[in-house]
């Protein structure tokens, strides 16, 4: 009998790349398993960690939020440096509703994701024409001068912020609300880019000249991706508030900007998976650098340039090329 | 002014009155009309920067104009959006193509089916697109059940490239279609079997404008001709009326003084 080598996708994929001809269980399975992949881990993982971790586990989840946010945005060619924009929105929104008018989480978090995604799409809409370098710069500006004006006009608790909010019921509740949006978020925009409406928004990245002359509106498409982006963003930083127990300033601050970019850039950007396994590196990757001190953003530095460097697809882009050259050995008749 | 007031004083589809442009110190177009009656070819030709992309620009309202009207069936459409304008039906091409190079040929086609001129019409459902846009690529000469109209755009030959961008005119199914320089860049025989597909849409009554530096073959396809120079109209005519004007020889020849 003789055998030969075959490519363990050979006879799944027909013709292109989204449409798979499955006859087994087998070839389900090949499907299925990275798809379970961030399912078992995000949701069973947790009990197996001591509560220290655990709670690294949350904080990178939030991150991991913020990098999805990122990506989409990146997908329709919008440059953010400033999802802290997202995080400080969503976090003083359910910090306020919470402070002055006593509203539980259940109704905070969702109020302030909604809401909170407007005000976003408002604050930017004026500078969704610009494109690429232009409109990151104003991403960059704008939480600042969010910041900048808490601190000057004295409102919403000025530097000082709002504290003594109200927290989770128990760490278990807060684990199982951001783990189950994060799933919600990963799988709906990875199927939400696969249908025409993301063929859309991809096209708009490609060649936006073209898709107005399709006879499209580009503004209205890009205004409805930063509404879901600063939605997804906000609802990160609704949570980290609830967390927290505090509204404040923070929220504005830079890290919300850089870590979201970094998991995407280590992670590769473009496939929503990316991002969350960059963050789900980084974060506690930095957090076991803690003990170096200062030294640790040496390390950190050096392991983003080596990444950058080296493998500037990104991992996730890396392990799904390897796991698609999978071989078995195959009867020849 | 009201639609009706607009429909009256002419049959035309297209009607362009006075339409000026210019960029810092350049008359890139410059006072230029002319009608458009529904069925017929136009050939627009001129020497290169005579301002024949940026009249395109202008009537699909890429560039705001700063003089003059574009009149489309009835609507005055001076300074509209490009998408409205698409809406109302005038599709056009690129002269350098523009399509969607990280898609698919086919999947580069659902992006116009999903525009809301072709969702008002059938075949425009979630679904359907797919089989429509593989139509729609055999209409423009992708040979039907090859792998081709399944590869990534950047990996398409510039003949191809040239078709899918008639495709993506086509697939809005416009009533006028302006081509920007379909011809340039492709071999003879590509030319030669581009054309057969111009003359079907011109029998499906649609209306055109082509901007061509192949004159032989525009001459053989177009009811009308017009010479555009330094942003001027300076003839228009037969091809025959317009090959034989003292001014247009002295355009692309350059005077004798």
């Amino acid at each position: 009998m003789e055998k030969r080598k075959e490519r363990i996708d050979r006879g799944i994929k027909a013709r292109s790349e989204d449409i798979f001809a499955l006859s087994s269980y087998r070839e389900m399975l090949y499907l299925l398993v990275p798809r379970a992949i961030p399912v078992v881990g995000l949701l069973f993982l947790a009990p197996f960690l001591s509560p220290y971790w655990r709670e690294i586990f949350i904080s990178t989840s939030v991150y991991a939020l913020l990098a999805i946010s990122w990506d989409l945005l990146i997908s329709a060619g919008l440059v953010s440096l400033g999802q802290s924009l997202f995080y400080g929105i969503g976090s003083y929104v359910a910090g306020s509703l919470n402070h002055y008018y006593s509203l539980p989480p259940i109704l905070t978090i969702p109020i302030a994701t909604v809401a909170g995604g407007i005000i976003c799409t408002i604050v930017l809409l004026p500078v969704l024409r610009l494109r690429g370098i232009y409109f990151a710069m104003v991403t960059l500006v704008v939480p600042l001068m969010f910041s900048r004006l808490v601190e000057a006009t004295r409102i919403l608790g000025g530097t000082e912020g709002l504290t003594g909010l109200t927290p989770f019921p128990s760490p278990w509740v807060s684990l199982y609300v951001i783990e189950i949006a994060v799933l919600v978020t990963l799988f709906g925009f990875r199927r939400l880019m696969g249908s025409d409406w993301g063929l859309i928004v991809k096209g708009i990245n490609d060649n936006d000249r073209s898709v107005m002359s399709a006879g499209l509106n580009i503004h209205w498409y890009k205004a409805q991706v930063v509404f879901l982006g600063a939605s997804v963003g906000c609802f990160a930083g609704a949570f980290g508030t609830h967390l927290d127990m505090f509204a404040g300033m923070p929220g504005f601050a830079l890290d919300y900007s850089i870590m979201p970019i970094a998991a995407a850039v280590v992670g590769g950007a473009g496939s929503f998976a990316g991002p969350l396994l960059g963050a789900f590196i980084l974060v506690p990757l930095s957090e076991i650098l803690r003990s170096l001190g200062a030294l640790r953003i040496v390390f950190y530095g050096m392991f983003l340039v080596i990444f950058v460097v080296g493998l500037p697809e990104g991992i996730f882009r890396f392990l799904q090329r390897k796991y698609h050259q999978f071989e078995r050995w195959v009867e020849v008749s | 002014m009201g639609r009706s007031e607009l429909k009256k004083e002419g049959e035309s589809l297209l009607r362009v009155e006075d339409l000026s442009k210019s960029f810092g110190g350049v008359l890139a177009v410059d006072g230029v009309s002319f009608e458009l009656p529904s069925g017929q070819l136009l050939g627009i030709i001129g020497p290169n920067g005579s301002g024949k992309t940026t009249l395109v620009n202008l009537i699909t309202g890429f560039i705001k104009p700063d003089r003059g009207r574009v009149i489309y069936s009835g609507n005055d459409i001076t300074g509209w959006p490009p998408y409205k304008i698409v809406t109302l039906g005038i599709a056009r091409t690129f002269q350098m193509v523009k399509p969607f190079y990280q898609l698919p040929a086919y999947k580069n086609l659902i992006i116009p089916l999903c525009s809301p001129r072709v969702k008002a019409m059938a075949g425009g459902k979630y679904g359907e697109r797919d089989a429509v846009a593989l139509d729609l690529l055999e209409e423009v000469g992708f040979e039907r059940d090859s792998y081709v109209s399944y590869k990534v755009a950047s990996s398409l030959p510039q003949g191809y490239l040239k078709r899918l961008e008639l495709a993506k005119a086509i697939a809005l199914r416009p009533d006028l279609i302006i081509l920007d320089e379909l011809f340039s860049g492709l071999s003879l025989a590509e030319v030669a079997s581009i054309v057969p597909i111009i003359e079907k849409l011109r029998f499906q009554g649609k209306t055109m404008i082509m901007i061509e530096h192949r004159l032989k073959e525009l001459f053989r396809i177009a009811d009308r001709v017009m010479v555009l120079n330094y942003g001027q109209k300076i003839a228009e005519g037969s091809a025959k009326e317009v090959m034989e004007s003292e001014e247009v020889k002295n355009a692309y020849l350059g005077s004798e003084e």
